[in-house]
């Protein structure tokens, strides 16, 4: 405890060893603690994503156990949905948002650690089921990262137990690290800074916080009637009992549609951040930028179904859940439009941030497009279950969600360091980076249109090809990270240094701080003109 | 104590984040609440517009049903066990064409085919989904829960009747049930818990 109250009294005195970590309640300590904690987990679930590959690489049975392949498939999932997108975005936060807003720290310093820590234990619980599977005592969660009932009830091994544990802990992480955000954004910000002034990326965590205080309980609500139809005699989800495990995918999804959009808004801020500093511009169309969020946000929460048309849906509800996620192309349009906008006739420089911001746009857009064609109805009959979905939820997540943070990273090392990163090396990991995830993700459209279902350890002959493709751009992308690795590390250990406003074309109040930014951000809140 | 000042809107933040943080926790129970009120509407949603294919309570025999002599609908019956529930069941006859608003009784056989009393509940669902509605049953073996000695055989009956209203278009409707071991067989009914369980006996 000691440590925690030195913090505030002397404003250069960082408290030294373990105890700086285990009770930081620094924003930039934790938000660092966050970044390397999704990172260590981006490489456990490309571990899991590289045996999957693998096996995948022939058809017939290689490597692995139908009943463990699908454990890999399940805590592949989940590991880069709660472990990599979700805690990498809340470390940007931490260590962005009060920077942005000119405060000197989040609102809620003690419960940030306490929200942070969380985080290990749930991991520690998930991984545990699947050190137990290796040691062979019973099968780790296999039942895909959605675990429809009755996979997961009826069904499921007894370490599902333990996943409903981690999801719990997790989901009370992100609740409190939402409550977190919102605090500091509607209490904290400089004199002047009014919400049409806030930087985007402060907007679309703002946004984000919402959707997540709104959704997660409702994860919490289905793991917990999950929970008690194992052990404790409900049937929500058991037909037996009154029960439909329909219900189980509308509860499911009520909460996973949300979630999506928990994973690429902060995305979407963080492009809108890079775009205009590498196009020397001020963004175009801010005030619609701020709309189209929380027009996608809303839409967020009536589009749900379309993950579900063929579970026997009548017309009039397929065409409604049709329509309304069509709708969500509108806002996002609105978006990538705005960043084209925002480039055209800049003086554009392509460091790597940028390069990584237009490789989003391009590829998250295509992203969007096969999410279109996956939302009409007679067409998804023919693709759900199928790898294309694999593809497009791919484009999003890891060309899309996972390509933002690495934009971010390199975008605000300098400042978080005090150094430049290796302009070369950075350019070498994405060039390698956005080839690879081509070769990997884009073949996934062809055996998944020629009818390949996805979760599956073996397939027909004629889709070897396809695969043997994807699975080299695997491997080439997997160890294309190890570089991103090596910059990071490099850049945290010395350097150029670099200047206050590290990028010529910067803006932003993170940028009048000195680089290195100092222990605690704006110690005087500064005038917002 | 302190050397350095303080930053001077520190102090006048602290009880407006005691306020939000209540109300965004009391938003964070609601939601979790909503997620369990999901369960009762899901049911009410279903009920009203016939979707999924559930089957409405017992009815008492309308008089004003009028028999639609012009018309015949086929009634297709189809017999399932869950799982590997240690019974035989299936229908005397596998289909049956009717009139509309006739009321109409057919059998379906069910033996314990196990060495141990075993109790089942059958859950009916009718297809296409949206004829549910019109799928009327005044007497029914799924009704209640159904027990039976090892080796013991049950004829059960189901009286039904097919709504004169029923579209044009539907002519053939099918009519399926499947048997779960009971529950509260197993769990010895903690009622407390039995959330859901309370609707059985008055939807199925």
């Amino acid at each position: 405890m000691n440590a925690v109250i030195e913090e505030h009294h002397d404003h250069d005195h960082k408290p030294s060893g373990i105890g700086r970590w285990l009770f930081s309640t620094n924003h930039k300590d934790i938000g660092s603690m966050y970044l390397w904690f999704a990172f260590i987990m981006f490489f456990v679930g490309g571990s899991l994503a590289l045996i999957i590959r693998a096996e995948l690489f022939q058809p017939g049975m290689q490597i692995v156990e139908p009943d463990f392949f699908n454990q890999l498939t399940t805590l592949h999932g989940l590991i880069m949905v709660f472990g990599v997108i979700m805690p990498a975005f809340v470390g940007l936060a931490n260590w962005q948002l009060p920077m942005m807003i000119g405060a000197p720290d989040m609102a809620l310093p003690r419960m940030n650690n306490w929200s942070f820590w969380l985080l290990p234990a749930a991991f520690g619980l998930l991984l545990s089921s699947l050190a137990m599977s290796l040691m062979g005592m019973g099968a780790a969660p296999n039942f895909g990262w959605t675990f429809y009932a009755p996979l997961s009830t009826t069904y499921g091994p007894s370490s599902t137990d333990f996943f409903i544990f981690s999801v719990h802990l997790m989901g009370i992480s992100s609740v409190m690290g939402a409550i977190n955000v919102i605090a500091t954004i509607m209490n904290m910000r400089a004199p002047g800074m009014n919400y049409m002034k806030m930087p985007i990326f402060v907007w679309t965590w703002f946004i984000t916080a919402y959707l997540l205080i709104a959704v997660m309980p409702v994860l919490a609500g289905v793991v917990t009637m999950m929970l008690t139809d194992r052990h404790f005699g409900t049937s929500f989800f058991d037909a037996a009992g009154g029960g439909d495990p329909v219900l189980f995918q509308h509860i499911f999804w009520f909460f996973g549609h949300p979630e999506v959009y928990i994973m690429i808004l902060p995305a979407f801020g963080i492009i809108s951040q890079i775009v205009p500093t590498f196009s020397r511009k001020p963004l175009f169309g801010y005030s619609s930028m701020v709309y189209a969020t929380a027009s996608i946000a809303f839409l967020s929460f009536i589009v749900w179904a379309h993950h579900m048309f063929t579970t026997g849906m009548p017309v009039a509800g397929e065409l409604f859940f049709m329509y309304s996620t069509m709708l969500i192309a509108v806002p996002t349009g609105v978006k990538v439009f705005n960043w084209v906008s925002t480039m055209w006739k800049g003086s554009l420089t392509f460091e790597t941030p940028m390069l990584f911001a237009i490789a989003f746009i391009f590829l998250f857009t295509m992203g969007g497009f096969t999410g279109l064609m996956l939302c009409i109805v007679p067409a998804d009959f023919q693709y759900h279950d199928t790898y294309f979905v694999v593809a497009h939820f791919h484009y999003v997540l890891v060309t899309g969600a996972a390509f933002s943070i690495m934009a971010a990273v390199y975008y605000w090392i300098p400042k978080w360091t005090g150094h430049m990163y290796d302009e070369k090396l950075g350019k070498l990991h994405f060039w390698l980076t956005v080839i690879s995830s081509n070769v990997l993700f884009f073949p996934m459209h062809f055996v998944g249109l020629a009818g390949m279902p996805r979760r599956i350890p073996d397939y027909a002959l004629q889709f070897t090809e396809f695969n043997q493709i994807a699975t080299v751009g695997a491997f080439v992308f997997g160890f294309s990270q190890l570089i991103f690795l090596y910059v990071v590390i490099k850049c945290v250990r010395g350097g150029k240094k670099a200047s206050s406003e590290v990028w010529e074309g910067a803006r932003g109040l993170e940028f009048d701080l000195p680089s290195p930014a100092p222990f605690h951000s704006h110690t005087t809140p500064p005038q917002v003109k | 104590m302190n050397t350095q000042p303080k930053p001077e809107h520190q102090p006048t933040q602290q009880p407006d984040n005691r306020q939000l943080i209540r109300r965004l926790l009391l938003l964070v129970v609601m939601m979790f609440g909503f997620g369990y009120a999901l369960v009762p509407l899901y049911d009410v949603f279903c009920d009203i517009t016939g979707l999924n294919g559930k089957t409405g309570d017992r009815v008492v025999l309308n008089k004003q049903q009028v028999v639609d002599e012009t018309r015949l609908v086929k009634v297709v019956f189809l017999a399932s066990l869950n799982d590997s529930m240690p019974w035989s069941f299936k229908p005397e006859q596998s289909f049956i064409e009717v009139h509309p608003g006739k009321p109409t009784t057919i059998n379906y056989i069910a033996k314990n085919i196990s060495d141990k009393n075993l109790t089942g509940q059958a859950v009916p669902s009718v297809a296409p989904g949206l004829a549910a509605a019109y799928f009327q049953k005044t007497e029914c073996f799924c009704f209640t829960q159904q027990e039976l000695k090892p080796g013991e055989e049950k004829i059960m009956p189901v009286t039904f009747i097919v709504d004169s209203q029923l579209p044009q278009k539907m002519n053939e409707l099918i009519l399926s049930y499947t048997f779960f071991t009971s529950k509260q067989q197993d769990r010895n009914s903690s009622a407390s818990l039995a959330l859901s369980l309370h609707n059985q006996d008055q939807k199925l």
